[in-house]
């Protein structure tokens, strides 16, 4: 599948958003959050700043994006639907949540329930996201039972690191932050690492025998129906090549998880003032790691329609 | 809008020979001179007459070489021209995952159709069809399909022998087919249940309404003909058959 650069910012930046608004509810779930309105603000702001950067984003691949709002009226039965709907709802609660924690003076409301409804209606955003792939039978590498967990755990995972350095810039004091930093990056790469295991190894049900209607038969492509590609070929026939999938997996990899986990456990071992110099670089690492991760999940996904000209498998 | 009909009232759709399509073009070409301006008008072309040319059509004609099968005979293998379009599928997911409700499945005759006023390009649905039968138009910003040319099948502008897709219309082998596949009695029902129709890709569940009927048999000798009498049975006398005489000897 083509990965457009507008569907990858938008699923990296609003994973990330989303789950940096998801830490932080626990955080006032369990009653641990600082009151610090610089903090607060800036966390805030960064959390619905990335979500609606990333939505945003995310209409500039449409043909009509002024005709976006119309994307909230089939919930029924369409989980891209189901993300707008989603997506607009938890506006609700996160902005409750942030004046709540920022404001308490002005709007006293129970941080610790509205931070719980926050986190819920963050990760509820992550998974229609996640389902809109999940749903799709034509891409073998989508339509399977990791890519839901992968969504869940990379956006707390890069929430959680986003929310370290920010805590590390402005002194404020997380408890265990660091290490359920460790344990959601160790846990994001045993789910790639999964999901990884899971593509390599099996391709979707159907072949070119099955595609055009002779199971059994053996079927070469010998002439394309147009000699130029086509938007069936620009959109869904993209093709990497091993070696660079390879290096691309190698960039998610170190960047994305290894890396960044050494460096968010050493920031334990920092003292206070010094944490920022490396948690910072920490998150912008990851950032890089999961633009590359996301950039392999589209690429890598094949679809079906590519049997049709001459793909072994989808 | 996006939810499917509980059941449509007719199943309207193609039956596609496989056996007899020669892989012509001509509906390809029928089918794109009458939707540019039909129901989903414009088909728009981009760089047509240059390196680069793009553009949406609604069928597209794939040639093959198919071998193992009983259509090759004793032949290592045989070509197989396959047209390829829209389905009209009784499960389409392309309908279900559309956001807006701009895709639809007719309740009437099960075509489905995209309202092109309600698109708003995402595309999702050309991701949610296995067979790659929506393209998108780059200019008008929007999906297309084929309409199963609705405006020609229920046209009484039109000479009634002619209210049939133009891709059927246009074909010059007979290879293709048009009636109500939900009416076991209708003429292409009954094809499909004589050549064994089968549907594409039924591991992925979309139950395709449009059938394709595999190629027959090979036959490796020809129809036994009676030997054709010798042209000259009676040899001919005199000057003729002297030299006969002397030229066969």
């Amino acid at each position: 599948m083509h990965p457009a650069l507008s569907v990858i910012f938008f699923t990296t930046a609003s994973g990330a958003g989303y789950g940096l608004l998801a830490v932080l509810g626990l955080y006032a779930l369990i009653g641990r959050l600082p009151q610090d309105l610089g903090f607060g603000l800036s966390a805030m702001l960064v959390a619905l700043g990335l979500v609606t950067a990333g939505l945003l984003s995310s209409t500039f691949h449409l043909g009509h994006p002024e005709r976006a709002w119309r994307a909230v009226s089939q919930w029924k039965t369409s989980w891209l639907s189901r993300e707008g709907v989603m997506a607009l709802a938890s506006y609700v609660p996160a902005l409750a949540f942030g004046l709540a924690w920022c404001f308490p003076a002005l709007a006293p409301l129970p941080l610790a329930p509205l931070g719980a409804l926050a986190a819920a209606f963050a990760m509820g955003t992550v998974y229609t996201t996640a389902m809109i792939y999940r749903s799709l039978k034509p891409i073998h590498q989508w339509h399977n039972r990791h890519v839901v967990p992968g969504y869940l755990i990379l956006a707390l995972m890069s929430g959680a690191v986003l929310l370290l350095a920010l805590a590390a810039v402005f002194r404020q004091p997380l408890p265990f932050l660091a290490p359920l930093c460790g344990v959601l990056l160790a846990a994001g790469l045993t789910a790639k690492w999964l999901y990884w295991s899971f593509v390599a190894a099996s391709v979707g049900p159907a072949g070119p025998a099955s595609a055009v209607g002779l199971p059994g038969a053996t079927v070469r492509s010998i002439e394309w129906p147009h000699t130029e590609r086509n938007y069936v070929l620009k959109e869904m026939g993209f093709q990497l090549a091993r070696k660079h999938a390879k290096r691309v997996r190698a960039v998610a990899v170190w960047a994305g998880f290894v890396l960044p986990a050494v460096m968010v456990e050493t920031v334990i071992l920092l003292p206070e003032g010094l944490a920022a110099l490396l948690a910072v670089p920490a998150a912008l690492l990851m950032a890089a790691g999961l633009v590359a991760e996301r950039w392999l999940f589209f690429a890598e996904a094949r679809h079906t329609v590519t049997l049709y000209y001459g793909a072994a498998s989808a | 809008m996006t939810s499917l009909p509980q059941a449509t009232g007719k199943k309207l759709g193609l039956v596609i020979d496989l056996d007899t399509c020669v892989g012509c073009q001509a509906c390809v070409t029928n089918c794109k001179e009458w939707n540019t301006g039909g129901h989903m008008a414009p088909l728009t072309d981009l760089n047509a007459y240059a390196a680069g040319a793009d553009g949406v059509w609604f069928n597209r004609v794939h040639t093959y070489e198919i071998s193992d099968h009983p259509a090759c005979g004793a032949a290592p293998a045989r070509t197989l021209h396959f047209p390829r379009s829209c389905l009209h599928c009784e499960t389409p997911a392309c309908v279900t995952v559309c956001p807006t409700g701009a895709s639809y499945k007719r309740a009437a005759d099960g075509i489905v159709l995209v309202n092109e006023d309600l698109c708003i390009g995402c595309k999702l649905c050309s991701w949610a069809c296995p067979y790659g039968a929506r393209e998108f138009d780059v200019v008008e910003g929007v999906m297309k399909k084929c309409t199963l040319c609705v405006d020609r099948i229920y046209n009484e502008n039109l000479a009634e022998e002619d209210r049939v897709p133009a891709c059927v219309l246009t074909c010059p082998t007979g290879a293709r087919h048009f009636g109500d596949l939900g009416d076991p009695e209708s003429d292409v029902s009954q094809l499909v249940a004589a050549r064994g129709g089968v549907d594409l890709m039924p591991e992925l569940g979309y139950a395709p309404t449009n059938k394709y009927l595999p190629p027959r048999p090979r036959r490796d000798t020809a129809a036994a003909v009676p030997e054709a009498e010798a042209e000259l049975s009676p040899a001919p006398g005199g000057f003729l058959g002297w030299v006969d005489r002397l030229l066969s000897r």
